[in-house]
């Protein structure tokens, strides 16, 4: 909303500084975004004077003068007639942007060049005068920039009212909290209407079948009018706030709107059918041009404003191309009504409209200001278009809304925000914005607000009202009581922190992608017809296609954030990721289920190539061995990690996946790129990848650890090496041992795996260290060879292995 | 005997005198002190002494062995260290093998610092879903459908009931149904809206706060957000309160610091006003409570939330917000 100072102190005296104007009324609520001055655009006109003139060669019309412009004299052609030597005259220099929205610049005119621009009061927006050039004062000099040299200044302030506001969305409305802070009043503009014998019943009727969409509709005649421009200080203010005048009954209604915050509709009186008003819904169907020419579908929810044939306005939207004041138009149907604000604002929504009247109208206008504003118009018109009123004024008022009532409690109010006021000050307070108020007894007071303020109803209202009016800043700070008991600590949380850190420790930086990703992701990641990710969660209006659709995996954003990184040259990367997925249920307005998720990835190189070593690529184990250390850090024990069989592979590679396991339960995958996918994704190195179930892997964090015993007599180990088939996996040898529960084995740890010469091709040598250790003693040999020999039969025996030779 | 360990010990320092590197030193120490050394034999030998010999002997030979053996000591230690001291360096300057730490997101990291300082004021941590209803998101917070306050908010909507949150607000009725009062809670977390370019991304973090209790007042929920603006910035950052509107508060702050770039003089960030939005507030609206079934003449509370992103830009000077999610490496390692 734009309210210009000049305009604003017509009905208020602000007598501040623009800046500290806009600081009060920022800190009364009313947010200035910026002030500019509105003649700004003539920084670039100065005063200038004619010093020479002859005739162009080309055009006898035209003129090439001479022009002193202060720093230098410079050629500009010119066609006015009332130019002549010696003159002082506003000229433009290029880079100006004239009110019509050309910008000037050096061109030929006719052959012959001209470097400026010789202006009229009308082509400078600084008067109706267009005949001629500008005639200035002797009393400037040549080169004064012309803003300076007329006092031209007018700041206009740009505020971002919130949407409660509905009461500012007008001039005076602006002034009504300026004279709040100003201690003073606002100066309402006179109205008085001139008499006429005629009557406007014996002309036009109102009648309005909805009366729940339309509780007011208020209507006057004028007569005779002669359809022009509109005089150019009318124009002027509309200019002030960015409108655009049309002729002078469309800018009287505009002016009116912006003064009182009522939106007002002129219909041309001849063009209504029967010559009456209807105020109805529109019928299923039906069809509407606008007045930007648009042809409009409506449907039954719509109010429209019709004649006694068809829809002449779409109600408190725009008005009709049908019914439009022309510069034939001679009688003038006014229009003053109060709409249902939801009503107005589905209307607009779905026409995708939104205009001065229905910004007004779906936020609330004055329901008492229908007929002020309607006779303030009416009184323009007369004024500025020769028009003569018809007399009375049509007020179909069906329902009108209740005043409201609101007891105000000084203790309750001084509760609820720590202040100590008391009931005279408060009462003061109210009575600064023209609230009505009563004293009821010692504490309550009666509180009656004025119809405009439309957003208040109840006594939470009034507070922020009182605090707003004494000021956020003079209410002194307390501190709540907290009692120290009673805290409560999120196990999700602390143990999300616990496993952040520990990827960090582990040189894995967290990334942070968006939880939309492109529709096509799983078709990139290969993922089954029949696979849950395939349940994805539409964005109805989602901003772009790679943002269409809610993720069911974090592999994608981490695809992404690889190929953002290689594409700068960062080639070794580790990443993770913690973060929802969201599945969908299958039913329309079901929430979707959400899953916590903990992804990484690894690519490029296993550790910095430094004088010690050399690169070596990450891999498959290095990956692994990341997670099955983070397992172990949270305390979990009994996660496994088994070969992903290859046809259940998507967007790894067959043969190089692994599925975790909690026990039985999925916790989630671990391995290395689908070759395809890496491809999808544009990625020309391979990268790891795991993604774990974050909400399943938090059932098996234990929340307590209890401490085991130090062993105090030695361990002794023992070696075994097996040649077993290439396919048995070495968890089962390991499992294999365990089961065979022999309490002296401590640890079992996998010394090496080899394939190739001389072990028969379809054969893996596999070799463990298995450490054996007793709790009450030093084992001696024999007894640990006894047992080292039974568990080397039975693995042999297991797995139909023998020893190398 | 005694001329023999006097001997002995002449000896034995002779042959010191001349040793000139650590092994003939260790050499030395065992052919006198070892096993079969020279002053061992002769401490055996005293045992064939007649008796009254013997403890002068032994006194001897001992005082001569335990010379011998801190001669021979302090030789070797000023041999090694000689030896030290000239040859046998690493170049110190060469790199040392990489131990890399990973980073935190500047995201998690200032959203942890903002929920730690409201953990010490006694505030707990709630979470809430992403993908929320119309209720929890909009109704349950005052905000009716075909409500102008809509449009503060640029929706993404899943179907017409189901929308990605907006704020984390809808933590506040979810709370509170749940849980009878008080209620002191921080939600931290993802929120969503149709909106992209410098200045906004269309998913991004907030970090909400919700106290209710009896007797709360506009006086606390300044007092709150002023420590947490001291402890967040710093204790010299001024701050302002200002009237706003938000549909489930009333009244409704917008909270403003001095700009942390220039100081309040001035600046591109601050758009030239010298203050930075940094929180929207306000106290509770009845109509919230309505909507949970708390006892509004019972109760009363204030709400708050910020943007994280926002807070992060100005603790670490980042101009666009985009950068958080394009996640280069380059920028995430500087955290």
């Amino acid at each position: 909303m734009k309210v210009s100072l000049s305009w604003l102190t017509q009905y208020v005296d602000v007598g501040m500084p623009p800046e500290d104007l806009a600081d009060a009324l920022t800190m009364a609520g009313l947010e200035v975004e910026s002030i500019s001055d509105r003649y700004e655009y003539l920084d670039r006109v100065v005063v200038s004077r004619i010093a020479k003139i002859v005739s162009h060669p080309q055009a006898d019309n035209l003129k090439i003068c001479q022009v002193d412009v202060g720093y230098r004299v410079i050629p500009v052609v010119c066609g006015a007639p009332n130019v002549k030597k010696d003159m002082l005259a506003p000229c433009a220099l290029p880079g100006t942007c004239l009110p019509d929205g050309n910008v000037l610049k050096k061109e030929l005119i006719c052959g012959e060049t001209s470097e400026g621009m010789l202006c009229s009061e009308a082509e400078l927006g600084l008067g109706a005068s267009g005949a001629g050039i500008m005639e200035l004062a002797s009393k400037f000099s040549a080169g004064d920039p012309l803003n300076r040299a007329l006092g031209l200044s007018d700041p206009v302030f740009e505020i971002d009212l919130t949407p409660n506001r509905a009461d500012c969305l007008s001039i005076i409305g602006i002034g009504r909290e300026v004279a709040a802070f100003k201690n003073t009043k606002v100066k309402y503009p006179e109205i008085s209407l001139p008499e006429s014998c005629d009557d406007i019943s014996n002309y036009t009727s109102v009648k309005i079948l909805d009366p729940d969409l339309c509780p007011r509709y208020a209507a006057m005649l004028v007569f005779d009018v002669k359809v022009g421009p509109s005089p150019f200080w009318l124009q002027n203010r509309l200019i002030s706030v960015g409108l655009k005048p049309i002729n002078n009954v469309v800018d009287a209604t505009n002016f009116v709107m912006m003064e009182t915050g009522q939106p007002l509709h002129a219909f041309d009186f001849d063009r209504l059918a029967e010559n009456r008003i209807v105020v109805r819904v529109a019928r299923e169907g039906e069809t509407f041009t606008t007045l930007d020419q648009k042809e409009r579908r409506l449907d039954t929810e719509m109010l429209m404003i019709c004649d006694g044939e068809k829809p002449v306005a779409i109600g408190g939207v725009m008005g009709g191309s049908n019914s439009e004041v022309e510069d034939t138009t001679t009688r003038v149907l006014l229009e003053s009504a109060y709409f249902d604000p939801v009503c107005i604002r589905k209307t607009a929504k779905k026409m995708g409209l939104s205009t001065d009247a229905s910004h007004r109208f779906e936020r609330g206008v004055d329901p008492r200001g229908t007929t002020t504003a309607l006779h303030r118009v009416a009184q323009l018109i007369v004024e500025i278009s020769s028009g003569k009123l018809i007399s009375g004024t049509i007020d179909e008022h069906p329902k009108p809304l209740p005043d409201k009532i609101i007891d105000c409690s000084v203790n309750a109010l001084n509760r609820h925000l720590g202040t100590r006021l008391d009931q005279n000050e408060i009462e003061s307070f109210l009575r600064s914005i023209e609230f009505d108020v009563e004293k009821i007894d010692s504490d309550k007071l009666r509180v009656f607000p004025p119809s405009c303020r439309v957003d208040i109803s109840r006594f939470e209202d009034l507070t922020e009202e009182i605090a707003r009016l004494l000021g956020y800043d003079n209410i002194g700070t307390t501190f709540p009581l907290i009692p120290a008991d009673d805290r409560k600590t999120s196990w999700r949380v602390d143990s999300r922190v616990r496993i952040k850190h520990l990827m960090t420790g582990m040189g894995f930086t967290e990334a942070i992608n968006y939880s939309f990703i492109s529709k096509l992701s799983c078709d990139r990641l290969q993922i089954r017809p029949d696979d849950p990710k395939r349940k994805e969660v539409e964005i109805l209006n989602h901003l772009s296609e790679d943002q269409s659709v809610m993720r069911t995996s974090l592999v994608p954003g981490l695809l992404e954030t690889m190929h953002r990184n290689l594409a700068m040259q960062n080639k070794n990367l580790k990443f993770f990721e913690m973060g929802n997925v969201f599945f969908s249920t299958g039913e329309i307005d079901r929430q979707p289920i959400e899953v916590e998720m903990l992804a990484g990835l690894w690519t490029g190189i296993r550790n910095d190539a430094l004088w010690l070593s050399e690169e070596i690529n990450c891999d498959f184990y290095d990956l692994k061995g990341v997670v099955e250390e983070l397992l172990r850090s949270l305390g979990v024990v009994n996660g496994t990690f088994t070969g992903m069989p290859p046809e259940f592979c998507c967007y790894t590679k067959p043969g190089y996946t692994a599925e975790v396991f909690m026990t039985d339960e999925p916790l989630g995958i671990l391995g290395e790129l689908h070759p395809n996918v890496l491809r999808n994704y544009d990625l020309k190195q391979t990268a790891y990848i795991f993604e774990l179930n974050f909400d399943r892997l938090l059932e098996h964090i234990p929340a307590m650890k209890s401490a085991q015993p130090i062993p105090k007599f030695p361990a002794t180990s023992r070696d075994i090496t097996l040649i077993v088939d290439r396919n048995v996996e070495a968890l089962k040898i390991l499992k294999c041992v365990e089961t065979l529960d022999e309490d002296l084995v401590e640890n079992l740890h996998l010394l090496d795996v080899f394939e190739g010469d001389p072990i028969p091709s379809d054969k893996k040598s596999v070799s463990f260290r298995i450490t054996y250790r007793s709790f009450q003693e030093t084992l001696d040999d024999d007894k640990v060879n006894r047992i080292h020999k039974n568990i080397a039969d039975s693995l042999l025996k297991e797995f139909d292995a023998v020893l190398p030779a | 005997m005694e001329k023999d360990i006097e001997q002995i010990q002449e000896q034995a320092l002779k042959e010191l005198e001349v040793a000139s590197d650590v092994e003939s030193i260790k050499d030395l120490s065992i052919r006198y002190l070892g096993r079969k050394g020279k002053v061992t034999q002769f401490l055996r030998s005293i045992a064939d002494l007649p008796p009254e010999q013997k403890p002068e002997a032994g006194k001897k030979a001992n005082k001569t062995k335990r010379l011998l053996d801190a001669k021979f000591k302090k030789a070797v230690k000023q041999l090694e260290t000689a030896s030290l001291e000239t040859e046998d360096r690493i170049d110190v300057s060469l790199t040392g093998r990489v131990v890399r730490q990973g980073s935190l997101h500047p995201i998690t990291q200032v959203a942890q610092q903002i929920c730690d300082i409201f953990i010490k004021l006694g505030f707990d941590i709630a979470e809430g879903p992403e993908v929320e209803t119309d209720y929890y998101n909009f109704e349950a917070l005052n905000i009716p459908k075909n409500h102008p306050a809509r449009d503060m908010q640029d929706t993404f909507y899943i179907s017409k009931n189901i929308v990605l949150r907006t704020h984390t607000s809808p933590t506040q009725p979810r709370i509170m149904e749940q849980q009878k009062p008080p209620v002191r809670i921080i939600a931290p977390g993802k929120v969503y809206r149709c909106d992209s370019d410098l200045t906004h991304t269309p998913m991004f973090h907030q970090v909400e706060g919700l106290l209710v209790d009896k007797g709360i007042s506009f006086g606390d929920l300044k007092g709150v957000l002023t420590t947490f603006v001291h402890q967040m910035f710093d204790a010299e950052t001024s701050l302002r309160f200002r009237p706003s509107y938000f549909p489930f508060t009333e009244p409704s702050a917008e909270v403003d610091i001095r700009c942390v770039i220039c100081r309040g003089a001035g600046c591109r960030v601050c758009s030239h006003t010298g203050w930075l939005e940094v929180l929207g507030s306000g106290m509770v609206h009845p109509a919230v409570f309505e909507n949970v079934g708390y006892d509004t003449t019972r109760y009363s509370g204030f709400a708050f939330g910020m943007g994280v992103e926002r807070i992060a830009m100005l603790k670490y000077r980042i101009d666009d917000i985009r950068k958080y999610f394009e996640n280069d490496l380059r920028f995430l390692r500087q955290f």
